[in-house]
């Protein structure tokens, strides 16, 4: 489409079921309730004039450009904050009105540079369009009184400038910080003529304020007071695509603006389901690293990895490649060989990696980062509800009166769900955080929550299960749910056992160091508080015990009822934009698409006939599994699409031991990752603005993935897959993302009915889409769970088997941080780096004072598997006994200390639970220094003078 | 198969038959057995076949072990080892 700005209606849209019915300039129009008449003249396609209003924040009617006569009103009131009558007439253009608005126009205009032409906003500037709109033609006050045409420019921000001498203080800026996004970081400050925007305090800048860079005071700024630098550089965009974010979980949808084939900005699309129209400062911002200079878009090839490696062409690195892997094949067998499938790739991307190594190496290692993050949750969830996937859409939060979170940071992990989350918390609904830390939702503007249960990391299970004990013991369980919904046999024995008094609050209170009545409240209020939703993340999964600790969340969103209808439900807010679709595309090693396990004939036999294979019935190796296998000698090569193993996964040492021991790694990546350090071969990647596709967010929304540019190493990643199936002998011959989506919903039924045309007429669709769902479905469970009774699991508290001691008597958890993501590979390389340069160690002021740090010291944070080194920040956010890190950066590589120890059922990685030490460093630790020698070495590219990063 | 191999199954299966306890010994016993079955790849059920188990296992691991060496697959003891079958249009997932 050409370049055009998105439809703003100027007020938000009323929910009201009851329907209004005024005439405006003669025109009869229908509204619901509660609308302004400035939306209601916008939704039959006229146009009142206006600069403080715009549709996603509330009426403010301060510019006073949008007035109109009402028949029967006094006056002229302003459209914005007009609701709309029965029987109302509405006149918006009169000669009157025409001369109130010239009016107003002067004024504003009267203060304004007239430097159109070489402003970054021209031609796309709502003040020069309204000035247009009003006809202006003189301003009878000239340009030589006071104004405000000399104030300097704030530049701080490394992705958009505040000039404040084009700035018209209609305060859309501040009213979207607050509304949106909930940070409250903007303000005007002074009164009248003196009136400026301020971000933070007088002494403040955008960069020093608490401006967390979501961009939604530049979305909302009306002249170019707001722009983001790029348009200043390179200008205004010329024709925009509609997508999908590649960052986290919540699946933002985005319009890609572009020049050419140069992208100018990311703007949050309006129309986008999971997002509503805002951002947060990685999918708006972060996007520099697809053009960063550290890409790679060569096919590069080595037979060991102590040589520097070697350009080749795409035909030359196939050939080696599947020479390699038939020659290990043929000598060890096809049990040999497998692969890892991404999460930050799309559906049909991985689901081609899965069926090469399924259908073409002939083996079941495939597994995917689910592995490491979420597949506590589909154990849990399978077992309890029947299904794997979160109850709820985005929407549900809004319709919430109690939200207990649990492990998440939605602030830093999912901002823009957070910003949801804080909107409906501000509107009244009540918060219980259940967490080690003092995240950022505890207190925040406006908002404090409820209840703070700061436990003792490991102990989740205990949490959970005392109360329940409290919802039980106390008469709370809501009975009628239970009789109609759920297992009453399996009710009856869990109920007996959580009222046991060994899991009280107060028996337990030892083991989980929160007190016991701060427990029952929370209880209470999670029981009683009307409408209760469950959100958690990675601090619930990442434990010995992640499956069950979902199994016990599970659990008490039966016993209160809280189950299948909006406002409620379990939500797991997935960690990377596609986890959910990986899982869906059969990423795991015991089963198939649409999670039929390897086992079931028929299943098979549906695969083997639409394949024209045979495929091996036995499950095969989860990615800690594979590693432990390389040390074994028994698994010799991994196609490793979109990950970095190195990095992300547990006991750094094990997994370079286990990589060391491969005779063929391949890694297809957009950079040369760490796990790249250990590669033979290297397939350079297409980035999300250079494919099409669809990813599946944590709501279970399939949403389409649209190529904005050519990729710069001349193949989308699913285009690759197929040349190295090709190369090893198979005939794949797809033409376009469309018909692999096809594919997977021949073989899938939860996606029966998505085809790619059906997502570009509808935009988004949740699974399962299919004969009784045909237009998805946003909350499951409604009429009951999807495999008959809601299922009570006895979740037994087993503590981990990581303790403290006298040698390593703290505790270390780890998470993420807002400008960085995951393993900082993409982030790493744009301006967010000005946020966080370096991981931090985070400890309380207790025991830095007992071992003699102070705030920025150099430490050394030893485990029993490793030890590496980091500076330190003092802060009561973690509890005594407890410290924190992110692992972001390559050169602490905070997996380095973290262990081998997992979950029960899934071996996802208990990252959030390792004994360390902490002491005072002066230098790198011995690995550091051994992995730097190494990484440089192993990075050389063959005729380059510098390594590649 | 080195010592820190067959330690890390021992480990695994310990914790998942200690997961199982409260559902009695010989429904755990299959519970156990049938989680093995089901999300083990051959050669690690292969290595912990040929490990002295009742020594180094647990009770209940080592007797869900001795069930699976005998040849046996249980039956699904949990729904998360009841799959979706060719026609179910629902979804499940066990990680």
């Amino acid at each position: 489409m050409g370049y055009e700005r998105q439809k703003d209606f100027g007020t938000p849209e009323s929910r009201s079921a009851e329907q209004v019915t005024l005439t405006i300039d003669g025109r009869e129009v229908t509204v619901p309730a509660g609308t302004s008449v400035m939306r209601a003249a916008a939704v039959t396609g006229g146009e009142i004039p206006k600069l403080c209003a715009t549709d996603n924040v509330k009426a403010f009617g301060s510019c006073r450009l949008c007035l109109v006569e009402v028949e029967g009103m006094r006056g002229t009131p302003a459209s914005c904050t007009t609701p709309v009558m029965p029987g109302m007439k509405v006149k918006t253009q009169t000669p009157k009105l025409d001369k109130l608005r010239k009016g107003v126009m002067e004024l504003y205009i009267s203060d304004h540079p007239l430097d159109c032409l070489t402003c970054s906003a021209n031609n796309d500037c709502e003040l020069q369009d309204q000035a247009a709109n009003v006809g202006l033609r003189d301003v009878r006050y000239g340009y030589e009184g006071d104004n405000h045409l000399n104030k300097p420019v704030d530049g701080s921000n490394p992705y958009f400038a505040f000039d404040s001498s084009k700035c018209i203080v209609c305060s859309r800026c501040v009213r979207a910080c607050d509304e949106v996004q909930g940070t409250f970081a903007l303000t005007v400050d002074g009164r009248g003529f003196a009136s400026v925007i301020s971000a933070g305090q007088k002494t403040d800048n955008f960069l020093g304020s608490e401006c967390v860079s979501c961009g939604a005071c530049v979305q909302a700024c009306p002249t170019a007071a707001l722009n983001e630098k790029a348009v200043v550089e390179i200008g205004k965009p010329e024709r925009s695509v509609v997508t999908t974010c590649a960052y986290c979980g919540v699946g933002c949808t985005f319009r890609a603006e572009m020049r050419g084939e140069q992208l100018v900005r990311m703007v949050p699309y309006k129309d986008g389901k999971a997002n509503r129209g805002h951002s947060c400062v990685k999918g708006r911002f972060a996007w520099g690293y697809a053009n960063h200079q550290d890409r790679i878009t060569k096919p590069m090839i080595r037979d060991s990895i102590d040589q520097p490696w070697q350009e080749v062409s795409w035909d030359e690195a196939l050939a080696f490649t599947a020479a390699k892997i038939t020659k290990i094949k043929n000598e060890h067998g096809a049990s040999a060989l497998g692969g890892i499938t991404s999460s930050r790739c799309t559906n049909e991307e991985t689901y081609l990696v899965q069926k090469l190594i399924r259908s073409v190496f002939g083996a079941n290692n495939v597994d995917t980062c689910a592995r490491v993050c979420h597949s506590p949750t589909g154990y849990g969830l399978k077992t309890t509800f029947g299904t794997s996937a979160g109850t709820q859409d985005f929407d549900s939060v809004m319709k919430s009166d109690v939200m207990l979170l649990i492990g998440a940071n939605p602030t830093d992990g999912h901002p823009v769900f957070a910003s949801r989350m804080k909107k409906r918390l501000r509107e009244g609904a009540k918060l219980i955080v259940i967490d080690p830390r003092r995240i950022d939702m505890v207190r925040t503007p406006h908002i404090d929550a409820a209840h703070h249960l700061p436990l003792q990391p490991g102990t989740n299970v205990a949490v959970l299960t005392s109360i329940a004990h409290v919802i039980v013991t106390e008469g709370l369980a809501n009975e009628a749910f239970i009789a109609e919904r759920c297992d009453t046999d399996a009710y009856a024995d869990w109920a007996r056992f959580v009222s046991d008094e060994r899991h009280s609050p107060e028996f337990l209170e030892s083991v989980t160091r929160v007190p016991a009545q701060t427990v029952r409240e929370a209880a209470r209020l999670y029981a009683t508080g009307g409408n209760g939703a469950i959100y958690y993340g990675l601090g619930v999964t990442e434990h010995s015990q992640g499956s069950s600790t979902v199994m016990a969340i599970a659990n008490l969103a039966m016993v209160t009822g809280n189950v299948g209808r909006p406002g409620v439900g379990v939500n797991p807010l997935r960690g990377q934009n596609n986890v959910q679709g990986a899982c869906d595309m059969g990423s795991f090693p015991h089963e198939l698409p649409g999670y039929r396990h390897l086992s079931d004939g028929a299943t098979r036999e549906l695969f083997e006939k639409d394949w024209g294979v045979s495929l091996d019935p036995n499950p095969g190796l989860r990615i800690p599994n594979m590693l432990d296998a390389a040390v074994e000698g028994t698994f010799k090569a991994i196609y490793i699409q979109g990950e970095d193993i190195l990095q992300s996964d547990p006991n750094t040492q094990h997994v370079s031991a286990g990589l060391a021991a491969m005779e063929c790694v391949i890694v297809h990546d957009l950079f040369l990752n760490e796990t790249a350090n250990y590669a033979h071969v290297f397939l350079p990647g297409s980035t999300f603005l250079e494919k099409n596709g669809t990813f599946t967010n944590a709501e279970r929304r399939i949403q389409p993935v649209r190529k904005v540019m050519s990729p710069a190493n001349d193949y989308e990643d699913w285009e690759v897959t197929q040349l190295l199936a090709n190369a090893l002998g198979a005939n794949w011959n797809y033409t376009h993302p469309k018909e692999i989506l096809a594919e997977i919903a021949r073989l899938t039924g939860s996606f029966a009915g998505v085809s790619w045309e059906m997502l570009q007429e509808r935009g988004s669709v949740q699974w399962p889409v299919n004969e009784k769902h045909p237009d998805g479905s946003p909350v499951m469970h409604m009429e009951g769970f999807v495999r008959g009774k809601g299922l009570f699991v006895v979740t037994e508290y087993i503590p981990t088997d990581e303790r403290t001691g006298p040698r390593f008597p703290l505790l270390l958890t780890t998470g993420r941080i807002l400008s960085q993501y995951n393993v900082g590979a993409q982030t790493r390389r744009t301006e967010n780096v000005v946020w966080h340069p370096e991981d931090m160690l985070e400890m309380h002021p207790t025991d830095a004072e007992n071992r003699g740090l102070k705030d920025g010291d150099w430490t050394r944070l030893a485990s029993r598997t490793g030890e590496t080194t980091l500076r330190l920040t003092v802060t009561d956010r973690v509890a005594p006994g407890v410290v924190y890190t992110t692992f972001h950066h390559p050169a602490t590589q905070a997996n380095v200390v973290t262990t081998d120890y997992s979950d029960w059922a899934t071996n996802c990685p208990e990252y959030k639970v390792t004994a360390v030490q902490v002491m005072a460093s002066n230098g790198p630790s011995n690995w550091q220094e051994e992995y730097e020698e190494l990484s440089t070495r192993s990075r050389r590219i063959a005729d380059e003078m510098e390594p590649a990063e | 198969m080195t010592g820190k191999q067959i330690e890390s199954l021992r480990r695994m299966a310990n914790q998942i038959a200690m997961n199982f306890v409260a559902m009695g010994h010989d429904r755990a016993v299959l519970a156990t057995a049938d989680h093995i079955d089901q999300f083990w790849d051959p050669r690690m059920k292969a290595a912990i076949f040929a490990d002295d188990y009742n020594a180094t296992l647990d009770e209940i691991a080592a007797a869900a072990i001795a069930h699976l060496a005998e040849g046996n697959h249980p039956e699904p003891q949990t729904r998360a080892t009841e799959f979706a079958k060719m026609g179910d249009l629902h979804n499940s997932d066990a990680g």
